[in-house]
């Protein structure tokens, strides 16, 4: 054993108290390392929790209970928050964990209302995060719209609605045709006189599309057929999302109820714009068409 | 290549080694005899000092890379404010006039954690390896990196205390950087979760500057009070991966501080402001092996040893450039 020692090239021999400051150096290090890996690892617990889990941009890689994948190819740049013409994109702070940094919606403030049309925020993606699998608004599949307090909910009550949706000071935005067709407008300067409350169905870009398409089909032959013929995919959506029905015996002989269909997208649009406080209409986070 | 390897090793946490007499060229051995024997004054060194204060030049460096700095920055913050779209998004990942960016180390980050990689990723990360090897590799930290900026007003603070005698400073191993750097790619590959950007004080900088504070600046600040109290520069000594990750691309950058020891004065005073002093061995006496001696990649160029220097032993080079000037 002395032999290896002795082999050894010489070295200075080190000092009691040169010994005891790497001693402590080497401490200080482990403890350096537990403490920074350990903080980093607190992350895990709002994603465990389920805490972290929200709304997501269109395109967001994800099932709708497993944000894995999404979390894990998100590089947090908030290149898709830049390209919203809506700015309905927000980044998650600390107390989402590893989700700190990247995009999710708050419907009620701002929904996605599909007005870049091309799905900008997916194009802007530099990671495939938001995948650039989906083409047009149809295709997405974020959530799925609920009615959550029919009670609350004024077509439920026969009422109509009369006013600003959400009140004069309300910020967010929404694109109404028959003001400019490309350009998003504050919902406050857009008041409403409806004789049945449908904003929810009246404003949900899956449906405006619909109508924007057949309205282009009825005049089709006469303004541009080859426009029409171009439509591939889902640039049309093909099923409806939401709609209307009569309630029998409901709180009075116009009462209405509106009713989801297989074409909800979760986009927020209905959540954004229903007048009702508490909202009636919500967007289920961990549904999707494909699940209910 | 020995020089190569000794750079990477110090990079991973190694400390300098003196060099055998015979690795010493018989020139530098000549200068180091020669300095020796005519060593001089602390009154010539102090009179040197203070000339080289009074030509102007003891912050140029300092000036250029503040500016370049905050210019950088406040280009990401006034193309999305502006709308004009010239640099958008932040600095883990952007688009400079359209084209794509990614930062090196966040893209390794979710690489390892997707297991999954889209075409635009690969021309960002390319890119910006390109970028930083034609620039210097840890350029980015002293050039770009908000928290560069915070820390190095933090240092202030604590060299100030500890000279006051305060507060008293902590060292760590150097080497512990490396484990950090293997158990962050671990994490990241076995969790399938970007770990390392939850508490990256460089993403959270940016983000914070571009789209508006949060809580996630409360971490920031402990770091800086850490930094201010118990260990200077701490995070970007020890810890970061991002500096480790860009370290890689300087070890065979063309930009760099070239150290002269025939010019130097040995007075030490690069040491004393460099964050990453250990890359500046050979300004020890006896410790230069050649009479020109390029700086590892550590070193993030930030030109404080340049601007202190009373005797222009230290410079910045572009390897290839000079010979063909």
């Amino acid at each position: 054993m002395n032999d290896s020692v002795s082999n050894k090239p010489k070295k200075k021999p080190v000092s009691p108290r040169r010994r005891e400051q790497s001693r402590r150096e080497f401490l200080r290090s482990a403890a350096l390392s537990a403490g920074v890996v350990t903080a980093s690892l607190l992350g895990f617990l709002p994603v465990v929790q389920g805490s972290a889990l929200r709304l997501r941009p269109p395109g967001a890689l994800k099932t709708p209970l497993d944000e894995q994948q999404f979390l894990s190819s998100c590089i947090k740049c908030g290149q898709c928050v830049q390209v919203c013409p809506v700015e309905a994109i927000k980044l998650a702070d600390l107390l989402d964990g590893f989700g700190m940094g990247t995009p999710y919606i708050d419907a009620r403030a701002q929904a996605c209302d599909f007005s870049c049309d091309g799905i900008q925020c997916v194009l802007a993606c530099p990671t495939g995060s938001l995948t650039h699998d989906l083409d047009y608004p149809a295709d997405t599949r974020m959530g799925f719209a609920r009615l959550d307090k029919p009670k609350a909910c004024l077509a439920m009550q026969g009422k109509g609605f009369k006013g600003l949706a959400r009140g004069p000071d309300y910020k967010g935005k929404l694109r109404y045709e028959d003001v400019d067709r490309w350009t998003p407008i504050p919902v406050a300067e857009y008041p409403y006189d409806l004789e049945i409350c449908d904003l929810c169905v009246r404003q949900c870009p899956i449906e405006i599309r619909i109508a924007q398409c057949a309205s282009e089909d009825a005049s089709s032959e006469a303004v541009n057929t080859a426009r029409v013929a171009q439509k591939v995919g889902h640039e049309c959506p093909p099923k409806h999302a939401i709609r209307l029905e009569p309630v029998d015996g409901g709180a009075g002989a116009n009462a209405m109820r509106p009713v989801v269909l297989e074409g909800c997208v979760g986009c927020g649009v209905c959540e954004m714009i229903c007048p009702a406080e508490p909202v009636a209409i919500v967007v289920d986070i961990d549904k999707t068409t494909d699940t209910v | 290549m020995s020089y190569f390897t000794e750079s990477l090793a110090q990079l991973f946490g190694r400390e300098p080694r003196r060099p055998a007499e015979e690795e010493i060229s018989p020139k530098v051995r000549e200068i180091h005899i020669e300095k020796r024997a005519n060593k001089i004054t602390l009154a010539e060194l102090e009179a040197e000092r203070q000339a080289h204060r009074a030509e102007g030049e003891a912050s140029k460096w300092k000036k250029r890379r503040w500016a370049t700095l905050i210019a950088v920055n406040l280009l990401f913050v006034a193309s999305y404010y502006f709308d004009v779209q010239l640099l958008e998004g932040a600095l883990t990942a952007s688009r400079f006039v359209g084209f794509h960016m990614a930062d090196l180390n966040a893209a390794l980050q979710v690489m390892l954690a997707y297991k999954h990689v889209v075409l635009n990723l690969v021309i960002g990360t390319v890119t910006v390896l390109v970028l930083w090897l034609l620039l210097g590799g840890r350029t980015f930290c002293s050039w770009v990196c908000p928290y560069h900026l915070l820390s190095e007003w933090a240092e202030k603070i604590h060299l100030w205390l500890v000279s006051k005698e305060i507060i008293e400073e902590h060292t760590f191993h150097r080497g512990v950087r490396t484990i950090f750097y293997v158990v962050f790619a671990l994490l990241a590959l076995l969790t399938g979760y970007t770990v390392f950007e939850t508490i990256s004080p460089t993403g959270i900088l940016s983000r914070a500057l571009i789209y508006g504070p949060g809580l996630a600046l409360l971490w920031v600040l402990a770091l800086l009070l850490f930094e201010v109290f118990v260990s200077r520069r701490a995070w970007c000594r020890y810890v970061c991966p991002i500096g480790m990750t860009y370290g890689l691309v300087g070890s065979v950058s063309p930009v760099r501080v070239v150290y002269s020891p025939e010019k130097c004065l040995f007075g030490g005073d690069c040491r004393t402001v460099c964050m990453v002093p250990h890359v500046l061995d050979a300004t020890i006496m006896g410790r230069a092996k050649d009479e020109s001696v390029p700086i590892g990649a550590d070193c993030t160029r930030c030109g404080m040893c340049v601007d202190i220097c009373p005797a222009s032993a230290l410079k910045f080079e572009v390897k290839g450039l000079s010979k063909v000037l």
